[in-house]
């Protein structure tokens, strides 16, 4: 393993430059969607967060992720105090504790950068393993590790982003060779814990559930984003509406639409068409990172890689699927699009990762 | 420190084959993955697809909806003027509330009615009335906001709170303090129920405002404008962003009354603390100068707002506030007809100007005592003593000289037993008794008696004080009857009735009515000097069923107290009549008719005398007209 090897030139350019497409329709969407708003500035603060995040994913290329891996215990431990503390002095926004204040106005949201860790700590164990078959003491063990700041993270609240660990724990498992019979049996147990489940969600979280289950039940109260949501998505048509011409994001009937609804005015103001080509950089950009994971030196760059794909599979799901009345509402942002520097960051480190593995795939 | 795994490591002794270097172990499972991304896109590209290429119409629509709405713009209600371009009537501007029925919530109503001190059920009624209206159609919901309804207003009409209130700039009625003319101008309230269902207002959608009563109801069509209509682009809080459509709002028509301020001010003062009316017109047109009923209301109370207490209070009051007597009091006029009767028998030829009748306080008439209203009696009376004097022996004689058909038919001449016409709705048309009348409603033949006690305006004739400033002046211009109007005209209409009086029978009559004021006749009270005014008084029983009720409600039975005068003697240019109820006796009623025809003619002399000095003097004194 030789260090020389890593240069810029073997960076994944394809992946960086699907990245840095899918970010420039981001920008310009936020731009679009905050005009004559309190966010109007938000794109050039997401371009700072943009530089921010491509410096951050070069700085996760320098350091070998096989140092990183070693590094799980400490991280983990950080990554629960961080979620620890969160509560405890962080800013109530919409009822609930996410972000850790920080200089200059900026603040940071710790869960977004437990994923990084979940990562690696998922790869890690299966790794260590030494084998392909998954017994129900490795299940435990491993779920317990990323149930806890799932847990934390859940408490905050914020269910959405603690679901998001899921995926990674979900597809290590799948390609760590767990047995379908304990799949099953997950499956089956879920099954029945979930009405359980319907009494420890808070309400807003079962509002939210019962709105997606039917929007109109409350049209102008909890249903109102997913229908405004759907209304924008709709009304964009074949070819969309034009920049800064959908009467849904820039009338304001469409809720958070720099954030969380990103894709929605997006959808409205560039129509089936645009929705086309975002989709298409998305899978450009897994595909991408699969194929890194196919020619990853070894298990655990495997498994870095296919937990990020996972992650972003996931985010894409909810938030679009959001946008489109499929999925329950929930505040994922739709990675490297929603306007958010925490998100931003994260989701570059992780790349970083992706490209980390890359530059070490010659193994001697 | 560096990770390396730990089968990597050179003291690691390999239990199992390694696999865990083998990338490939997964290759299948990795491409189970790309298939579940590909599935994952084609899910979510579906999603979209589903919107904005199969339902794009639909949704377009939808967007459509959410930022085009239709505002109305109230138009301002026509004022109401008197006579000389004074304003009696106007609106004032303020701000009103309307809730716009495509977002309404059930659960809002409740906060809303709280915030805007409204009753609930009330509001839930109201906007019940709405229901099979488009949705479109907005719900007016206060007008007048005070400030503190106005900031609840402002803090809770966002998206989140209760979006669907609108402000709007509203227009409401001001009526004159006190209850000035309540009766004759009316007010304005919400369409009710009932009015909906009625055809009167097919034309009217719930939430409108009409004129209930009064001018403002007669005139209603007139004095309402064309609502405008903003169309707006609004964004989520309901502002407005761009205006689309204007259709500006076209203002009610300005309505110029017959009605002298001044004159109606005059009798309004007279009849304080009194129950009654006075009906002041000029005979020579027909216009209305002043028109007072009295107790009134305050119309201002009824302005969108009036409270079932309050206006139950109102109807259940013994002085009946909201009665209007000038039009639909119909009540036994007693001897203010007389100068009719005496017209009619000197007409007919019955008497002559030397017939004297002797009156000894009384006289048996058919085998019953009548007994007239001096007990010592009038001694022997012409025509002229009879009417200065009110001998009622003397119109006993000549009502049975003349029979029921004979006065009947002078009586409908002068519009006894019919409506005026006057521009007002709700008029009665009282009672002109004839034998056919009497067999067509009380199935019974007209007994010589019942004409005795018509001869001093008692029995089944009951008449409006309208009816008696009408009749008597249209007799004092020689039988020629106007039809009373409120709102001046442009032209002098044809007379409703027109007859053909020997001119000296009139000017016998009129001279006993001079005599009755000027020459210590029974309204010597009336006397002004310098002027030749001309009356009749008259104390009348209440008819004998309306006793009965009377008693019940605990009202007074005291006599009715009647005068009706015009002036000048010669072609008469006002005639008042006067109800005093329960006032006892005329010459209580004449003070109050003379206050008017003297501030006629103190009016008149005015502005004689400001126009011919300086005339431009006069224009400065000119009432303001025209512009808003």
């Amino acid at each position: 393993m030789k260090a020389s090897f890593r240069s810029i030139r073997d960076l994944d350019w394809g992946l960086l430059i699907v990245a840095l497409a899918i970010c420039g329709l981001g920008v310009l969407q936020i731009y679009s969607a905050s005009l004559d708003t309190a966010w109007r500035n938000a794109w050039i603060k997401q371009l700072l967060f943009l530089g921010i995040g491509l410096f951050v994913m070069w700085l996760m290329t320098r350091v070998d992720y096989h140092t990183l891996l070693g590094q799980v215990p400490i991280l983990y431990g950080a990554s629960l105090g961080l979620l620890i503390l969160t509560p405890l002095v962080g800013t109530l926004v919409w009822g609930s504790k996410r972000w850790i204040p920080l200089a200059w106005g900026f603040r940071f949201q710790p869960s977004e950068f437990v994923k990084l860790v979940i990562v690696l700590l998922v790869a890690r164990y299966l790794t260590e393993l030494k084998s392909d078959r998954l017994e129900i003491r490795d299940l435990l063990k491993l779920g317990a590790l990323v149930g806890i700041p799932m847990a934390l993270v859940a408490a905050q609240p914020d269910l959405g982003t603690a679901l998001t660990y899921v995926p990674i724990l979900v597809i290590g498992l799948f390609l760590g060779g767990m047995r379908w019979q304990h799949a099953a049996a997950i499956a089956a147990l879920a099954a029945v814990l979930m009405p359980v489940g319907w009494f420890v969600l808070k309400d807003y979280q079962k509002a939210r559930l019962e709105i997606f289950l039917d929007p109109m039940k409350d049209p102008m109260g909890k249903g109102y984003q997913v229908i405004q949501s759907k209304i924008a998505v709709g009304a964009g048509g074949m070819w969309g509406r034009g920049v800064t011409q959908g009467s849904q994001t820039q009338l304001r009937f469409l809720p958070v639409a720099h954030t969380d609804f990103l894709i929605s005015a997006f959808a409205e103001e560039h129509g089936f068409v645009g929705i086309l080509v975002v989709l298409a950089l998305y899978f450009l950009l897994m595909m991408q990172i699969v194929q890194n994971a196919q020619t990853a030196p070894d298990k655990a760059g495997m498994f870095i890689c296919m937990g990020v794909c996972s992650l972003l599979l996931f985010h894409i799901l909810v938030n679009a699927g959001m946008a489109v009345g499929r999925m329950p509402v929930a505040g994922i942002p739709l990675p490297l699009m929603s306007y958010g520097g925490s998100s931003m960051v994260s989701v570059f480190m992780m790349l970083g990762l992706v490209n980390n593995v890359r530059l070490r795939r010659f193994v001697s | 420190m560096k990770y390396i795994p730990s089968d990597r490591q050179p003291d690691a002794t390999p239990t199992r084959p390694l696999l865990h270097d083998d990338t490939k172990f997964a290759a299948g499972k990795i491409a189970a993955v790309q298939y579940i991304a590909i599935a994952v896109l084609v899910f979510i590209g579906s999603g979209f697809w589903d919107l904005q290429v199969r339902n794009e119409e639909f949704y377009s629509e939808k967007a459509l909806q959410n930022q085009i709405k239709s505002r109305p713009i109230p138009a301002p209600r026509g004022r109401i003027l008197d006579r000389d371009g004074r304003v009696i009537v106007d609106n004032h501007s303020s701000f009103g509330l309307i809730l716009s029925r495509d977002n309404l919530r059930e659960e809002h109503i409740r906060p809303i009615a709280m915030g805007l001190n409204l009753d609930p059920s009330d509001l839930e009624a109201k906007i019940r009335r709405f229901r099979k209206q488009p949705t479109y159609l907005t719900i007016r919901l206060k007008d007048e906001l005070s400030a503190d309804e106005l900031t609840f207003v402002e803090a809770y009409r966002g998206g989140d709170a209760f979006p669907e209130m609108e402000l709007i700039k509203s227009q409401y009625r001001v009526y004159p303090q006190d209850g000035l003319a309540a009766h004759l101008l009316g007010y304005v309230g919400e369409i009710n129920e009932p009015e909906l269902n009625s055809p009167e207002w097919a034309s009217h959608n719930p939430g409108d405002v009409i004129g209930k009563v009064g001018i403002e109801r007669y005139y209603n069509e007139l004095l309402t404008g064309v609502d405008g209509q903003r169309r707006v682009r609004v964004d989520n809080r309901g502002n407005t962003r761009e205006v689309l459509g204007l259709k500006e709002a076209q203002p009610g028509k300005d309505l110029k009354l017959t009605i002298d301020l001044d004159l109606q001010a005059v009798a309004e003062l007279a009849m304080q603390n009194k129950r009654g009316a006075v009906v002041a017109l000029d005979p020579r047109t027909g216009e209305v100068l002043a028109f007072v009923s009295t107790p009134a209301f305050n119309p201002n109370h009824f302005v969108g707002r009036i409270v079932n207490r309050e206006w139950r209070a109102l109807n259940e009051d013994p002085h009946k506030p909201l009665f209007n007597r000038a039009t639909q009091a119909q009540l036994a006029p007693g001897s203010t007809v007389k100068p009719l009767w005496a017209l009619a028998a000197l007409e007919a030829g019955v008497i002559d100007e030397n017939f004297t009748v002797h009156c000894g306080g009384g006289a048996d008439w058919f085998g019953r005592f009548f007994k007239c209203h001096k007990r010592g009696g009038h001694g022997n009376v012409s025509l002229h003593t009879a009417l200065a004097q009110s001998c009622d022996v003397y119109f006993y004689a000549i009502a049975n000289k003349l029979g029921i058909d004979k006065i009947a038919e002078l009586g409908e001449m002068a519009g006894f037993g019919r409506k005026t016409g006057i521009d007002l709705s709700g008029e009665k048309e009282g009672t002109m008794p004839s034998s056919k009348w009497k067999i067509r409603t009380q199935r019974e033949k007209w007994y010589a008696g019942d004409t005795i006690s018509l001869g001093i305006g008692q029995g089944y004739l009951t008449i409006t004080p309208m009816q008696l400033a009408h009749a008597i002046g249209g007799m004092a211009m020689g039988g020629v009857w106007m039809r009373p109007h409120l709102v001046k005209e442009d032209k002098l209409a044809d007379p409703l009735r027109k007859a053909q009086y020997q001119p000296e029978n009139v000017a016998k009559v009129v001279s006993g009515m001079y005599a009755v004021v000027n020459e210590w006749g029974t309204a010597a009270a009336a006397r002004i000097p310098g002027l030749d005014m001309c009356g009749k008084t008259g104390s009348a029983q209440r008819a004998s069923n309306e006793l009965m009720k009377a008693k019940k409600l605990g009202e007074s039975f005291d006599d009715d107290a009647w005068f009706v005068g015009f002036a000048p003697r010669q072609s008469p240019e006002i005639v008042v009549s006067v109800l005093f109820e329960n006032g006892l006796h005329g010459n209580l009623a004449a003070p109050i008719a003379r206050d008017v025809v003297k501030a006629y003619f103190d009016k008149k002399a005015r502005i004689l005398k400001l126009q011919q000095p300086a005339p431009s003097l006069a224009q400065s004194l000119a009432p303001p007209g025209g512009g808003r």
